[in-house]
């Protein structure tokens, strides 16, 4: 047992999934054991506050304390929900995936643990439409857990009760915002909703809900097993655990790693990744998916922490990286980007729904050598109209306006020659063009 | 009250409010799109973005939407700043990407929220150079024209239409910049309260379809204040006119009525005043049975002659004006008027009048019935009977989302945070009705009863909540009785429903005895009460009736008698008031039949003589609404031809005979103080609304804007010279651009605009927060003339009537109302003729087959002699009770029956719909 890798510790080199007896037999519900029936939810929330876990679906807000504005039960009856955001549909981000996939019951062991906590009787995992794999497993798993007394009614004889469904999302990114994916959930529109109320207090059918990434919710069994200073041993900095890193981009070794948390970008990028293909030059890299800021070559040696990657102007998000290279256009690297982020507006607030489809058109228009001068202002004034928080409903046009804003100030040469030279002069690919 | 800084200037606003409505409230002018006074805030356009400064030295502040920002006390907040400006002109820049840029060939242009919100955010050049985005528009039937390409995404319309008003047709589709709002496919708009889409859309994606036909700017409109006609409510209206044609109804606000919304049977059905069945001009019967057209003196002098008897008898109509129907009591005597209602009716109405006035409970208008938070409804079918009262109920079974609203601290502007909190949660209404009605959806629970079983149940709900022993052994009932007891008990504000359709008298009393009951246990504020009767003055006619008035079957003796020389029927068709032997026994055996009505009808073409009155849009009038509101509509336009108000026939009459009742009577309001003076519960008719002195600030009111055009050229192929503008001796308004339409009374308003704002949004110019409620400026239009009254001993206890039974082969009659097709004059407006389906019966699969019938078959109705009355389709409905038979009241083919009557059905044999029965076909073809 690797307690240095606690969340990858069932992942096998080809990637098959861990069933129920393996699970167990490799030390699984030990956690849901150890607390059910022993411990309070008020004492698994001390916990888990203690512990110093952050959210791992981007925004890295405190899990604990996020759970602690759940209202407590005392004589109100009335369902209370948590949800498993497995919409991951970031951009560049795939650890979620190889969770689900190759330790479901980790996952779901999380889910009743949190559910308890949080004193949640029913649970939802949502997921989006392109995981059918992971879909299929998980439903195995649940199907077994349900045999085996872990789920259901008075679960371990705690008198504890919980019901866990899959729920396959119909698509759309927006769904990984919380709001949204509830209003999904509900079968509705998935537009995100107005906070406050946040979920905490009124979220699914206007019940107290907790909406957690996969990738939180599995670190619950083990801090719950070993204690909130053995978690906060594993980072190397201020930010506890581990994290799942990830590299994409002509890099020779993409992929996934659990590291401890704080290890550097260059060492994920240069020992885990492999460094850059042959022939390849780093010019930057989005730390954390598609909706956090550049870095560049100066930054290389920060921590991928919360704060660190805060401090240098990015967020580590979801701290799987997409590397620019050399050959790449990062105008086009952005329009396509952007234009990701326009499709995806779910169309309700101005800013977002109308500046995202202006701001690619811009980008467009300089791809295919029809800048104007006036163009770098508009896309300026874009930033900060559509990205600036506040100005948007929600965070998606603020995070669609990150990698444009970071590219401008970083990259503001190749902007610049689009528009002098009358043409984009890395290879264009036919494909990229909207015509 | 707490106290904010907006540019540095301190300001005492409301508690509760927004920053958007604190602005507005003080004058200021904040762009706005999707926030909506009566449907609160989401921040969708993100068009009211104001800075907010964290304390006195946060130099740089940040942008919030002052819609969604509630008022703190010191906030500080800039509204004028350069970082606020510029973002809210950015807004307006985003959302004209896609924007056709149309506006000259738009309904909207002229008096578009968008064109004014971009003019006050100063965008003017365009930077974008791509392609706009364009869409498909839907038939969405004859009432609603639909552009989309105009969208600017406010998610007004969606909002309206479902989430406020309950349809369920229209929706959000796709996402993105490719938002479409729209139905899943073309077709008629199922909301009977759609056409406020064209009001509630801030551009011109849903516009008046009628208006769009035959089209003119809102500048070029003349209107005044108007009340609707097409049924008791009393819906405050703006028509607007143009070429002498009514051109549109809006909506004027009057905040204890109907707020910012209609129906569509009040938007569209007005239209029945350009009807080419007018009559125009005065005429007599020849010999040979056609008419000759008189001129104004002669027929007057026709008319005085003919009315210079003893042996005359008047009948007046609900539907005309108190004046009207005072003076033609006045001409006839008290002894000698009967009201104009149906035999039916006629006591129904009385009993409406006098359970309201002798009851504890308060008399509730639309505010009142908004605020309810448990509702029985007894006997009406709401939708179809008085409309405006089921929007307004949609919003009464919301309190319960109010009351879980309040408890996490949201404010009630919280529109979507509410919707989420509360998803089905409803205050209880409960809807005991004859068949099924639109409001089931929202009901807790519903009865579909045979009438005088809606009664017995009304009555075992009043015996549980004054705690009597159970009436009978019928323990089902008792069962449904106390789970309605306990919700009204525990409310705090319990309403009853009910009144005259459904033809029962026992129902009423069950309703009145249910009140009484609630009153009884001393609940404040007090149990609200609301009776509908059916039409625009049924009620004043009630107040101005003695209590044993003359009724149309004794008039009809009288004439069979011999006793009658000389009937005046005032704005009635007689036909629809009883079966149609009865009525040519009554025509046939008087020599002089005088009507005067505006539109074609049977009983004016039974006239000896015929007198063309103007429509409510041509003349001054009184009207006493539902719940006892007095209200006074002006003339639009003058009369076209010879028609003139219905007062002024009389009053000329009167004055030619030389009868002494006149002398003092010189104008309008004469009329309405003589009324007053000799009727009680007529007397707060004068102050309905201000006299003819009146005027603002020493000069009329406008009927025109200021930019009125053409004025000249509107009759130039007649003659280059422009006439003078006529002058309006009887009221305050002026038929021209000349005068003052600011901080006048409220029932004075003819129209809004506002500098800056000349969209119907310009209203909140006009209006101020009391106490948490927008009232206008003015004060709310109209007079109650029902006040609550403690006098609980005074009440009469009523009789629970017998359990209803089936009588082998035969079926009872219950009145089925339709929204369209049941009113008397909105079916002559072409819009609503094409939405009035054929004339039916409706009754269950059980007596269906036992009369061996299917949807679709035609069935014989036959009274007990076995005459044959009419002929109809059948229509299944499961929701009619055993024994019952539902009829759509109002139509022609139904103006045989009565409501309440056993008939016996059979089978028609060959029977296919007559053509006067199918509905007009509504096909795409009126694009």
């Amino acid at each position: 047992m690797s307690l240095d890798r606690p969340l990858t510790r069932n992942v096998r080199a080809d990637k098959s999934p861990t069933y129920f007896t393996a699970y167990e037999a490799n030390g699984g519900y030990l956690g849901l054991r150890a607390a059910l029936g022993k411990l309070s939810p008020d004492e698994c929330l001390k916990i888990i506050t203690d512990s110093n876990l952050r959210g791992r679906g981007g925004a890295g807000f405190s899990t604990g304390m996020k759970w602690s504005f759940v209202p407590k039960k005392g004589d109100s009856t009335g369902h209370r929900y948590l949800i498993c955001n497995a919409d991951e549909m970031e951009p560049g981000t795939f650890k979620d995936r190889l969770l689900m996939e190759c330790d479901s019951h980790q996952l779901i062991e999380g889910m009743i643990l949190s559910a308890y906590t949080i004193q949640a009787d029913v649970a939802y995992i949502f997921i989006r439409a392109e995981y059918p794999y992971a879909t299929k497993i998980l439903r195995e798993a649940i199907a077994e857990s349900y045999a085996n007394g872990y789920l259901g009614n008075d679960i371990l004889g705690s008198g504890f009760n919980l019901k866990l469904y899959v729920h396959v999302s119909a698509g759309r990114y927006i769904c990984g915002e919380e709001t949204a994916l509830i209003s999904a959930l509900e079968g509705k529109r998935a537009n995100p909703r107005a906070k406050p109320p946040f979920p905490q207090v009124s979220g699914l059918w206007g019940r107290p809900t907790i909406v957690n990434n996969v990738e939180t919710l599995c670190n619950i069994p083990h801090i719950i097993e070993r204690g909130a200073d053995w978690f906060k041993s594993l980072g190397i900095t201020e930010d506890a655990g581990t994290k799942l890193y990830g590299v994409s981009g002509r890099v020779k070794n993409p992929g996934c790693w659990e590291l401890p948390m704080g290890t550097s970008i260059r060492e994920i990028l240069e020992q885990h990744a492999g460094g850059m293909e042959d022939g390849y030059q780093f010019r930057g890299l989005l730390p954390g998916g598609a909706s956090t800021d550049f870095l560049v070559e100066e930054h290389l040696d920060l921590a991928m922490d919360y704060e660190t990657i805060a401090k240098a102007g990015s967020r580590m998000g979801t701290g799987t990286m997409i590397i620019l290279d050399d050959k790449t256009c990062p105008v086009g690297f952005v329009k396509n980007l952007v234009a990701f982020f326009a499709r995806e507006s779910c169309g309700f607030c101005t800013p977002c729904r109308d500046g995202l489809p202006w701001s690619t058109q811009v980008l467009n228009e300089l791809e295919l050598g029809r800048g104007r001068k006036e163009d770098m202002a508009t896309l300026a004034h874009h930033v900060s109209f559509i990205g600036d928080m506040g100005n948007t409903h929600c965070a998606l046009a603020p995070g669609a306006m990150e990698p444009l804003g970071s590219a401008i100030k970083y990259f503001r040469e190749d902007f610049e020659s689009h528009i002098t030279n009358g043409c984009c002069s890395y290879a264009v690919q036919e494909s990229e063009v909207i015509t | 009250m707490p106290i904010i800084q907006i540019d540095g200037q301190e300001h005492e606003v409301d508690t509760g409010q927004n920053i958007l409505q604190a602005c507005l409230s003080l004058g200021l002018d904040l762009p706005y799109f999707c926030w909506h006074p009566s449907m609160g805030s989401v921040g969708a356009c993100r068009q009211c973005a104001v800075v907010q400064y964290q304390h006195a030295e946060d130099e740089h502040g940040r942008i919030v939407m002052a819609c969604m920002t509630p008022v703190t006390e010191g906030a500080l907040f800039s509204l004028t700043g350069d970082k606020a400006q510029r973002f809210r002109e950015g807004i307006v820049e985003a959302l004209m990407l896609n924007h056709p840029h149309d506006c000259p060939v738009c309904a909207e242009g002229g008096e578009c929220h968008l064109q004014d919100m971009t003019v006050m955010v100063g965008h003017r050049d365009r930077k974008y150079r791509g392609k706009k985005n364009t869409h498909h528009n839907q038939y969405l039937g004859p009432l609603i024209h639909h552009e989309m390409n105009r969208c600017i995404t406010c998610y007004r319309c969606t909002r309206y239409y479902n989430d406020y008003a309950g349809g369920t047709d229209l929706a959000a589709m796709a996402a993105h910049d490719h938002i479409y709002f729209g139905r899943h496919e073309e077709g008629v708009l199922e909301s009977e309260f759609a056409g406020n889409l064209v009001e509630v859309c801030p551009t011109g994606v849903f516009t008046d379809k009628p208006l769009v036909h035959e089209y003119t700017r809102k500048w070029d409109l003349q209107s005044a204040p108007s009340i609707c006609t097409s049924c008791a409510v009393g819906c405050n209206t703006s028509p607007g006119e143009r070429y002498g044609k009514l051109k549109r109804i809006h909506n004027r606000f009057n905040a204890d009525v109907n707020g910012y919304f209609l129906c569509d049977r009040g938007r569209f059905g007005a239209n029945f005043v350009n009807s080419v069945n007018n009559l125009n001009y005065p005429g007599s019967r020849t010999e040979d049975g056609r008419f000759n057209a008189l001129d104004q003196q002669q027929a007057l002098l026709k008319m005085a002659e003919a009315c210079d008897t003893n042996n005359i008898a008047g009948i007046g109509s609900p539907r005309a004006s108190v004046e009207a129907n005072y003076l033609l009591r006045t001409l006839v005597g008290a002894d000698n008027f009967a009201p104009g209602f149906s035999d039916v009716e006629q006591p129904l109405v009385e009993l409406a009048l006098t359970i309201q006035q002798s009851s504890s409970a308060m008399i509730a208008d639309i505010k009142n019935i908004e605020s309810a938070d448990a509702i029985l409804i007894l006997g009406e079918d709401v939708t179809n009977t008085a409309p405006r009262i089921a929007l307004a109920l949609r919003q009464s079974v919301r309190n319960k989302a109010y009351e879980l609203a309040a408890d996490l601290g949201l404010e009630s502007w919280q529109d979507s945070a509410i919707r989420t909190l509360a998803q089905n949660q409803r205050s209880p209404l409960f809807i005991a009705t004859v068949g099924d009605s639109r409001l089931d959806d929202v009901a807790e629970e519903r009865f579909n009863l045979a009438p005088d079983d809606i009664a017995r149940l009304g009555f075992a709900v009043a015996a549980n909540i004054a705690g009597e022993a159970n009436l009978g052994s019928d323990d089902e009932l008792q069962q449904k009785a106390k789970n309605i007891a306990k919700a009204l008990k525990n409310a705090k504000r319990p309403l009853i429903i009910s009144g005259t359709s459904c033809g029962n008298s026992a129902l009423m009393e069950s309703a009145a005895q249910v009140t009484q009951a609630l009153c009884n246990a001393d609940k404040q504020p007090l149990p609200l009460l609301s009776m509908i009767v059916a039409e625009a003055n049924s009620l004043g006619q009630a107040m101005l009736i003695s209590d044993n008035a003359v009724s149309l079957s004794d008039l009809t003796a009288r004439a069979c008698a011999g006793a009658l020389e000389t009937l005046v029927v005032l704005e009635n068709d007689l036909y629809r008031r009883g079966k149609e032997k009865d009525i040519n026994e009554l025509l046939e055996n008087i020599t002089n039949v005088i009507v005067i009505d505006g539109l074609d009808n049977r009983t004016l073409s039974a006239s000896s003589l015929a007198l063309p009155a103007a429509n409510f849009a041509e003349s001054e009038g009184t009207l006493v609404s539902m719940e006892g509101r007095a209200q006074r509509h002006y003339p639009v336009y003058l009369p076209n031809a010879q028609r003139r108000a219905s007062w002024h026939w009389l009053l000329a009459c009167l004055k030619q005979m030389g009868r002494d009742e006149v002398t003092e009577i010189e104008c309008f309001d004469d009329i309405t103080q003589a009324c007053a003076t000799q009727n009680s519960s007529l007397s707060g008719i004068t102050t309905a609304a201000p006299n003819h002195q009146f005027r603002n600030i020493g000069v009329k009111i406008p009927r025109q804007t200021h930019r009125y055009s053409g004025r000249t050229a509107m009759r130039a192929d007649i003659s280059v010279h422009e006439p003078k503008q006529p002058v309006d001796k009887e009221t305050p308004l002026a038929f021209s651009m000349e005068g003052l339409n600011r901080s006048q009374p409220g029932s004075l308003l003819p129209f809004v605009w506002a500098p800056g704002w000349n969209s119907n949004q310009s209203l909140h110019k006009f209006q101020s927060e009391v106490g948490g409620q927008l009232k206008l400026k003015g004060g709310t239009a109209g007079t109650r003339l029902l006040q609550a009254t403690d006098n609980s001993n005074n009440i009469a206890l009523f009789e629970s009537p017998a359990a209803f039974k089936a009588l082998k082969g035969q079926w009872q009659m219950v009145p089925r109302h339709k929204i369209y097709g049941s009113d008397e004059l909105s079916v002559h407006s072409p819009a609503i003729a094409k939405l009035v389906r054929p004339a039916f019966v409706e009754i269950n699969a059980s007596d269906a087959k036992k009369l061996g019938v299917n949807d679709g078959d035609g069935v014989d109705l036959n009274d007990n002699k076995g005459d044959k009355l009419t002929t109809l389709e059948v229509s299944i409905n499961d929701s009619i009770a055993t024994g019952c038979v539902g009829y759509s009241v109002g139509f022609i083919a139904t103006e045989n029956l009565l409501a309440g009557e056993s008939l016996v059905l059979s089978k028609a044999e060959n029977w296919s719909p007559s053509e006067s029965q199918q509905a007009v076909s509504s096909g795409v073809s009126d694009v």
